[in-house]
């Protein structure tokens, strides 16, 4: 079993903290995993991204450039890495920030998952990156939608615990969304 | 959680926890990109474990506060990157010459100068050739993953005591940023007697660490006992080997950049070609004599690293230069597995056919 992505946006969208839950939730499965934050000048400017592989093996590289897949949070992240996913490889896009216009790739399997609207369903706009990681665990099958969900107790510091069912329920939104087809 | 006992840090922060785990309860260091991690982690816990932690005016006030601290017989560690090691040379010289052991991480970056903070291997002649004045060896120690972190920074205060000597962590920027699993062991490294601390003469003759010696002869026969101690470092060789077993070529690389060719060694080898991989875990002393031995088999060997060329000649050294080819990168990106696959494959076709 092998698998990566890059996970990518605008600093604040909590793209890191997805990959880190990504990662507690393969180590969670007993996987072994690497989690890479953007490392370079893009840090002091506006974007953020990270690299998360997970593997039944020994994990060579924690650097990819051709991900089996990738989460674009924003416009400029799907510009960057929406031509980098491996063929027949897997891209979610943040459909409430994209344009639809924008969102063609060829040769990938590409789901726009209108993040925002359902994360206000689950009660709070602001669990967006909470939506789209659940679809991308949904949708790849990476490691359990259960997991994942344990992942946000060793993943958020104790004071944020409070916040897990609410987290917990966007999980759930973005993959009912994936096990709906899509809309 | 299932593995409870297992945690996701970084790097940076995984060489500061074996390092209290081992007993380190004095750091002095100063800040610079790429490590920040390490004194952050430290400035909170080493209070705790009922340490002190120091940031200093300098870079160069740090090792002299580790050459203080060490030389009571006390457990210290200073961190820096490139720029901030350069300017600990002298004070790792003194260490070395007045025999005082001490941890010192360098979590390097790019160069000369200020250079950038992506990683680089560029450091590697200061780390092994005794980057200071004088004829000294540290012992140097390159990890290539977050749990090798966490046990050759435990190792590295065992071994700086065992040989009174100064011990170098040589990492880079993708190392101290990656967060991987970590299991945290108990220390179990044996206590020093340090006959040699000063801890205050009272009631016993005073005892004196210094690196001058003026009288006749005295020099001389300080450092050739110096030089057998180097010679004796050679038992605390360590290195990994992947599928050398069957191999006609062999890559050689140490830390990060090991780390990514064991994609591109695996991608060979699925490919059919008989490539394995040496990576040394000591590069002071390096494995020298195993190379030498795998040599009388192996045709060719190919030294890889995010330099222009600075193991290669350890590499050479060892197995003859005649067998030997690089490649190298200078600062500005990292390789991915599929372009060293590529540099492999191009060798490999060359070399063997």
């Amino acid at each position: 079993m092998y698998f990566d992505s890059i996970i990518a946006g605008f600093g604040g969208q909590g793209v890191l903290l997805m990959g880190n839950l990504l990662a507690y939730a393969a180590m969670e499965e007993k996987k072994n995993v690497t989690y890479m934050p953007v490392y370079g000048v893009e840090m002091r400017g506006g974007t953020a991204n990270c690299t998360v592989v997970v593997s039944d093996r020994e994990i060579g590289s924690p650097i990819i450039h051709s991900p089996v897949s990738a989460v674009a949070m924003n416009l400029p992240s799907l510009e960057k890495f929406g031509p980098r996913v491996k063929k027949k490889g897997l891209l979610l896009v943040n459909s409430s920030l994209v344009p639809e216009k924008e969102i063609r790739v060829r040769g990938v399997d590409c789901l726009p998952v209108p993040s925002r609207e359902l994360a206000l369903e689950a009660g709070n706009e602001r669990l967006a990156n909470m939506v789209i990681l659940g679809a991308l665990v949904e949708k790849s099958g990476v490691v359990s939608l259960k997991a994942l969900k344990k992942a946000l107790y060793p993943g958020l510091d104790v004071r944020y615990h409070s916040m897990i069912p609410g987290n917990q329920s966007a999980m759930d939104k973005g993959a009912e969304f994936v096990r709906n087809g899509g809309r | 959680m299932a593995r409870s006992n297992t945690l996701l840090v970084k790097g940076n922060e995984a060489i500061a926890m074996g390092a209290i785990e081992a007993g380190c309860r004095y750091y002095f260091g100063y800040p610079i990109t790429p490590q920040n991690d390490i004194p952050e982690y430290m400035s909170r816990h080493l209070p705790e474990a009922g340490g002190t932690f120091l940031q200093a005016e300098s870079e160069i006030a740090s090792i002299n506060m580790l050459l203080g601290a060490a030389a009571t017989g006390a457990r210290a560690m200073t961190s820096s990157s490139s720029p901030g090691i350069s300017l600990k040379q002298e004070g790792i010289s003194y260490l070395c010459g007045s025999q005082i052991p001490g941890v010192i991480v360098n979590m390097s970056r790019s160069g000369p100068g200020l250079g950038g903070i992506s990683p680089s291997q560029g450091d590697y002649f200061q780390a092994t050739r005794g980057g200071g004045h004088g004829d000294y060896r540290t012992i140097v120690l390159a990890p290539h993953s977050v749990q090798e972190c966490y046990d050759l920074t435990m190792r590295a205060f065992d071994l700086a005591d065992r040989y009174r000597n100064p011990v170098v962590i040589l990492g880079d920027a993708l190392l101290g940023q990656m967060k991987e699993p970590l299991k945290p062991r108990k220390h179990r490294g044996k206590a020093v007697d340090k006959d040699w601390a000063l801890t205050g003469a009272g009631g016993r003759e005073p005892r004196l660490l210094k690196s001058l010696y003026l009288s006749e002869g005295e020099l001389t026969k300080h450092n050739w006992m110096l030089h057998r101690k180097y010679r004796r470092m050679r038992r605390e060789i360590r290195y990994e080997t992947v599928g050398v077993e069957d191999a006609k070529l062999v890559v050689v690389a140490f830390g990060s950049v090991a780390r990514i060719l064991k994609n591109a060694v695996s991608m060979a080898r699925e490919q059919g070609m008989a490539v394995g991989l040496f990576r040394p875990v000591t590069l002071y002393p390096f494995p020298q004599a195993v190379l030498r031995r795998l040599a009388e088999r192996v045709n060719r060997f190919m030294a890889l690293e995010l330099s222009t060329g600075q193991m290669v000649e350890d590499l050479q050294l060892s197995v003859g230069p005649d067998v030997v080819d690089f490649y190298g990168r200078p600062p500005g990106s990292i390789p991915s597995p599929d372009e060293l696959y590529r540099e492999i494959r191009k060798n490999y076709r060359k070399r063997i056919g």
